[in-house]
């Protein structure tokens, strides 16, 4: 039992920031139809960012406040301005390609700036345990998941119980009609494109202590959460939570309880067991296209 | 006209074929390529990229000296990406420029390809490599810079059974050329010492995640862990077993010790004991001192795969001015059961003895870690001696 709420923990702690990521994708998806297949490597980055800021003398927490700052200016900002506005009225499949492309960039700058080895990153918290109900659960694994509560909260009240976010919740669902009713469309999309700059940098802040910060982790973080918001549902923000969460806990569930080999194939099973039952995710809506 | 035109393009093509045709050996007795093969990125990126500037620090001091033979080292990088498909991709590239001595790669499973390729074209390679597999294909071309695991792990295993006196031991190995040839030769040593295995863990190249892993080994509550995986998967696998609290002795090789699984490990690796081939804190003056010039050279301090690449070159200059000519089928054959002392080559650090089958001995040392450093705390002699 012990063993089992310390994998749990720790796969709800992991599935947080999957969900931070995936939503992230749901987020561009529904306001502009973009699937960025750079957002693992937008996880990445930030590391980067707040790593170079410690070596320019700064202490970590104001590292990571410029490294926040940093990751929303140009993997928001100048994302949407460069990449995603020229090539967007081209369809979704050059914006894809191009996401691709950025993707590798992305990668092999961060190789060459920073050296390909792993680098230390510091937690959030000293590696301290905490008991509860007769088990040991360590004290970062609870500190990245209540950061990551307040963070999925925070953006759900932000979404739901303000003008702001009711204004762009409008713009994901009809475009037309919102820019009909008067609200920047142009303005409400650039908002989802800065808020994922800012979510993209909490995933890394979060992560890159337990995998290192390292210029291949791109590729296991947007897998996984591509696959959180394919499960969840790609057009529902609580999907892509609920997709981060399984996938985080069933990894962990999994690695421990049938087989480690085999553990990158239980999610793959579970999205393959979704689309065939729910094509549109567990918590998605199916949608038309009039073409 | 236009015939005389034609006659000047040819004469002028001539010229310029002649000239390259006279530069080219002039170029090519100048100097001698010696290309490296290595895990620059990917999951070995740490340990291709010590061996990388070990090998380029000796490289930079034999050149100072004149090179070998009077001929300059030209040094080509190329990078495996850690995949062993990619490797033999890259070797086949310079085994086109003809090369002398081919360095790297350092992955067992890319050696395992790429030493095909060295042996059909019947050039040496030395290697990083220590899967075991390497050195028991009868190929004469290939060559270790250190143990392979059925040296090392017969070392290890004594220690586990005589000074640790475990009766049980968790197994956390990494699914790869170097893990499962590391895995099969525990097991066996193991079984010898009538030391039961309580926990087979496998684990992925790249892994990220060990939270799952160290609950199970933690469950299997045994007298003591050996760990072998890559660098950095080790310092993954350190760091997550602090946070769950792993009190049992930690116990691997050099790639559980190493710098910088030390430096990644963030204070997590504190107490791992085990079996050391190479190490910057063996007590060896020689080996301080290239350690001291690696760090003010690169700004970090060396693992093992840094004195293996810089060890490697001096190894070539040794048995090519021994040899007295660049002959590389030569090479292969004087370097078989030969010694090298310090006392005839400063740069080879420590006595080594190369046997029949491109094996390499030398001492080693059980070390452990203390307050983030790597402390010594036994000489093993050579196997021969």
């Amino acid at each position: 039992m012990t063993a089992f709420v310390q994998l749990l923990v720790s796969g709800l702690a992991t599935g947080a920031i999957y969900a931070l990521v995936a939503v992230g994708f749901t987020l561009l998806w529904q306001t502009s139809q973009t699937i960025n297949f750079a957002q693992g490597e937008f996880v990445m980055l930030p590391a980067f960012f707040v790593l170079a800021a410690m070596d320019a003398g700064a202490p970590f927490w104001l590292a990571a406040a410029i490294g926040m700052v940093l990751s929303v200016a140009i993997l928001g900002l100048l994302f949407k301005l460069v990449i995603v506005d020229p090539m967007l009225k081209y369809g979704v499949l050059p914006l894809v390609i191009s996401t691709i492309a950025l993707s590798l960039f992305l990668k092999e700058s961060a190789k060459d700036f920073y050296s390909s080895l792993g680098q230390p990153f510091p937690p959030l918290v000293p590696a301290t345990d905490v008991r509860f109900l007769g088990t040991v659960v360590s004290a970062q694994s609870l500190a990245v998941l209540a950061v990551a509560i307040v963070t999925i909260a925070a953006l759900h009240l932000l979404l739901n119980k303000t003008r702001l976010g009711r204004s762009m919740q409008a713009t994901a669902q009809n475009p037309t009609l919102a820019r009909i009713l008067g609200i920047p469309v142009g303005r409400m999309v650039l908002y989802t494109f800065l808020i994922n700059g800012a979510l993209v940098a909490i995933a890394s802040i979060l992560i890159s202590p337990i995998y290192l910060a390292k210029f291949s982790n791109g590729e296991t973080l947007g897998m996984a959460a591509f696959l959180a918001a394919i499960i969840g549902g790609f057009n529902e923000m609580r999907g892509a939570i609920l997709g981060g969460v399984i996938v985080g806990v069933l990894d962990n569930l999994s690695a421990a309880y049938v087989s480690s080999q085999y553990r990158g194939a239980f999610p793959l099973l579970i999205l393959v067991a979704v689309i065939l039952v729910r094509p549109h995710g567990l918590l998605g809506r199916a949608e038309e296209r009039t073409v | 006209m236009v015939r005389a035109a034609m006659v000047r393009a040819a004469l002028f093509a001539a010229v310029v074929a002649a000239g390259l045709g006279l530069a080219a050996p002039l170029h090519a007795q100048t100097t001698v390529y010696i290309p490296a093969i290595l895990e620059l990125s990917g999951a070995g990126a740490v340990s291709g990229t010590n061996f990388r500037d070990g090998m380029l620090m000796a490289i930079d001091e034999v050149n100072a000296k004149g090179g070998i033979l009077g001929r300059k080292i030209n040094v080509e990088v190329l990078d495996t990406q850690s995949d062993a498909g990619i490797s033999r991709a890259q070797l086949q590239k310079v085994l086109d420029n003809s090369p002398y001595v081919v360095l790297g790669p350092v992955f067992s499973g890319s050696v395992l390809v790429d030493m095909l390729l060295t042996q059909q074209a019947e050039i040496p390679e030395i290697v990083g490599g220590e899967g075991a597999a390497v050195t028991q294909k009868g190929d004469p071309y290939v060559f270790r810079t250190s143990f392979g695991q059925q040296f090392s792990l017969p070392k290890i295993a004594n220690y586990i059974h005589d000074d640790v006196k475990a009766k049980t031991i968790a197994l956390l190995w990494v699914n790869n050329d170097f893990g499962k040839g590391g895995r099969d030769s525990f097991i066996k040593e193991m079984a010898a010492r009538n030391i039961k295995i309580v926990a087979d863990v496998s684990t992925e190249s790249g892994q990220v995640d060990f939270a799952a892993d160290v609950v199970k080994i933690k469950a299997a509550n045994a007298d003591a862990i050996f760990v072998y995986t890559n660098e950095e998967e080790s310092a993954r696998f350190l760091r997550e077993a602090k946070k769950q609290g792993i009190t049992a002795p930690l116990i691997g090789e050099t790639t559980l010790l190493g710098q910088k699984v030390i430096e990644l490990a963030q204070g997590a690796a504190d107490g791992v004991r085990g079996h050391v081939g190479l190490t910057i804190d063996a007590p060896i003056p020689a080996v301080t001192e290239f350690a001291d010039h690696f760090k003010k050279r690169f700004n970090y301090l060396c693992d093992h795969n840094g004195i293996k690449g810089y060890t490697a070159v001096y190894i070539i200059k040794y048995v090519t001015e021994k040899m007295g000519k660049f002959d590389s089928k030569l090479f292969a054959e004087t370097l078989h059961g030969l010694t090298i002392s310090p006392k005839d080559e400063p740069g080879v650090l420590m006595e080594l003895t190369f046997d029949k089958n491109g094996d390499i001995d030398r001492e080693s040392f059980l070390g452990e870690v203390v307050n983030g450093r790597q402390k010594i705390v036994q000489i093993l002699p050579k196997l021969g001696k």
